[in-house]
């Protein structure tokens, strides 16, 4: 977990006092919605449907107790009593006022958080595998990198006004869980003989024109990174497109420029920049530093075998929430925020509460937070989980359905989303319930639905195994569903069915994929993904389209 | 056939709150639709707007919305004037529930 220098709590203060004056002299008519909006951008506030959104940066998805305590006070104090985990692994307060922001602000300052470039065309929150510093399969934890980059990107005066927002993420393991091919630069770690580097793949996106990123360049080691990264970015805020929004991220560029042209301009760049900043591994081993990895007592297992011998829904929960921890007497954990019928990402304050005293509990005091909208605690030793289970169930914390179908990405939509073109929660919520009272989601095993409710895509639709797309059609909800999309280091995006359905057909639809799948895998460990890349499009169009199909199932 | 028949309602975001407001007859600002004046007559309605527009230390993003013509009370033509005139479906979590 890391913990803020001195340096960090001074500027976060000094920006917040700067904050609170413009907001103060928005209220007071010295500024106009035209002079205030983008400051207010600057610092993670929106309008939206129906009232202003904050949206407050969860660095690489790190959190510990006392930021995850302070999260669920913001939430009773200035909102709701709730918040929501987003897929860029940042949180979002629904319904601040405005005069409130720079308390809100502060109070999130105590403890080293903010909400600086969540917003505007900027280099925005650097997400990370939300498993890092703890999964069994990582070659090295990347945080402090990711933090590194953080530091180097905030307030960087050459990057404020970047022809279009800037996504970075970061994984330290070969298996992606940070959907690094779908960021304008994704970064993986590669070891080669003794070094660390990173591939760095440019020009991944997801929105209106969804683009696999490239790798503009093998390997980049480490003290190169920043040099590296400042190079790309430097080139892209020559040539990316400020005439047109639509085209202004870095994958349009590297298209219409092409892949050579950019790799060349970019290693001249590179040349001219290498040496700018010679101090970058002093600041990597300080912030490592400051990376305090929990220390492991060894422990035993027996409880937990005999938990899982005595309890079936202890089970079933360790079964689907449990992944491989580095250490064989723990386990990372995944809570689940999609109780079904519950709002994806959604938590309450008290919810809020019991994650960061369980973690304090039963979890080195850390948690995550997933771009898959869960929560994890990521050091949780095997005889402390049937404790930590019977903690969670009360709270409607205890859903055993990571990774399964219930387990649902969705955005806010039309719901909260000033930009959206239809509704996605209530999708979610309704594919979900469906599923619960078919009690088919362990039997269909893995999938991954996702939805947006808009062409941006902020719930990934497009890297969903089965995405679902809410457009306005004509003034009526539609929505369009892909197959075949992945997120993961075999990324693939989704292939588009056919003709949209209405709101209230779109749950029937996904009903006879399904059917259909069952149908056809040639096993149950054949997951939907590996049927559909088996036998196409073909068996799921019919499910969908074909009469006879749809009253069969 | 006549042209259609025009019905709009000037809507937008309270500075302070960020909510729903619609304008009312008497140019006051309402978080109800049903409190808000449906404008027949499109020059009266832009006029409405320019004015609503210069309140800007009260509301943000005025704007002109399509409501049924044919309704006595405001109802909007569009779902998502419906949304912006219901609110979330599901924002309100029961006390208790943890």
């Amino acid at each position: 977990m890391y913990y803020q220098s001195e340096f960090d709590a001074d500027y976060l203060a000094s920006r917040n006092t700067q904050f609170r004056a413009q907001v103060e002299r928005r209220i007071a008519g010295q500024l106009t919605e035209d002079e205030f909006k983008p400051l207010r951008l600057m610092n993670g506030l929106y309008l939206q449907l129906h009232a202003y959104m904050l949206r407050v940066a969860i660095p690489y998805g790190s959190l510990n107790s006392a930021q995850m305590t302070k999260l669920a006070d913001v939430a009773d104090r200035w909102d709701r009593g709730y918040g929501h985990f987003t897929t860029r692994q940042n949180i979002q307060f629904n319904w601040p006022a405005l005069r409130d922001v720079p308390d809100i602000l502060d109070a999130l300052a105590e403890v080293g958080l903010h909400a600086i470039q969540t917003s505007g065309n900027t280099i925005r929150n650097i997400t990370s595998d939300h498993f890092a510093g703890a999964a069994a399969d990582e070659i090295s934890d990347p945080r402090p990198v990711a933090e590194l980059i953080r530091q180097w990107s905030t307030d960087h005066p050459e990057f404020q006004f970047l022809p279009r927002k800037f996504k970075v993420a970061v994984t330290g393991s070969p298996t992606d869980r940070a959907v690094t091919r779908a960021h304008d630069i994704g970064l993986r770690m590669i070891r080669r003989g003794s070094e660390t580097g990173f591939e760095v793949i440019v020009g991944g996106g997801l929105g209106r024109t969804p683009m696999i990123g490239k790798v503009l360049r093998e390997f980049v080691a480490l003290p190169d990174l920043l040099d590296y990264l400042e190079a790309v970015i430097s080139v892209y805020n020559l040539l990316g497109r400020r005439d047109n929004k639509y085209k202004a991220r870095i994958k349009i560029t590297l298209h219409e420029t092409g892949e050579e042209a950019l790799r060349a301009m970019v290693e001249a760049r590179f040349a001219e920049l290498r040496g700018t900043y010679p101090g970058s591994m002093d600041a990597l081993s300080d912030i490592a530093a400051r990376f305090r990895s929990p220390d492991l007592p060894p422990r035993e297992h027996r409880i937990f075998t005999a938990a899982k011998a005595q309890d079936p829904v202890f089970r079933a929960w360790a079964d689907t929430n449990l992944t491989t921890h580095k250490r064989a007497d723990y386990a990372i954990v995944t809570v689940s925020l999609k109780a079904h019928g519950a709002v994806p990402g959604d938590a309450t304050s008290a919810q809020m509460r019991l994650l960061a005293d369980l973690a304090r509990q039963f979890g080195q005091d850390e948690l995550r937070i997933s771009h898959e909208q869960n929560v994890i605690l990521p050091h949780v030793a095997l005889d402390d989980l049937p404790a930590l289970h019977a903690a969670l169930l009360p709270a409607g914390l205890a859903t055993a359905n990571v990774g399964l179908i219930s387990d649902i990405i969705a955005c806010p939509g039309m719901d909260y989303c000033a930009l959206a073109t239809a509704r996605s929660i209530p999708v979610a919520q309704a594919i979900a319930t469906r599923f619960e009272e078919l009690q088919l989601e362990h039997d269909i095993g893995a999938l991954k639905i996702k939805i947006s409710g808009c062409i941006n895509a902020c719930g990934h639709h497009h890297v969903g195994h089965i995405g679902i797309l809410g457009l306005d059609r004509g003034g009526v909800e539609t929505y369009q569903i892909t197959l075949g999309g992945d997120g993961t280091e075999t990324t693939s995006l989704g292939e588009r069915t056919g003709p949209g359905f209405a709101y209230d057909e779109i749950v029937p639809a996904i009903e006879r994929l399904i059917a259909a799948y069952t149908a056809v895998r040639t096993n149950a460990q054949e997951t939907f993904l590996a049927t559909y890349r088996r036998l196409g499009m073909a068996p799921f169009k019919a499910a969908l389209y074909d009469g006879d199909t749809s009253d069969a199932a | 056939m006549a042209r259609k028949a025009y019905a709009q309602v000037v809507t937008g975001n309270a500075l302070l709150e960020g909510h729903v407001v619609y304008l009312t007859a008497q140019g006051t600002w309402s978080t109800a639709l049903t409190d808000a004046e449906i404008l027949r007559d499109e020059a009266d309605a832009q006029l409405r707007l320019l004015s609503a527009m210069a309140q800007a230390a009260t509301v943000v993003g005025a704007y002109l919305a399509d409501v049924d013509p044919d309704a006595a009370s405001p109802k909007p033509l569009h779902f998502r004037e419906a949304f912006r005139r219901d609110g979330p479906g599901h924002y309100v979590y029961p006390a208790g529930r943890i």
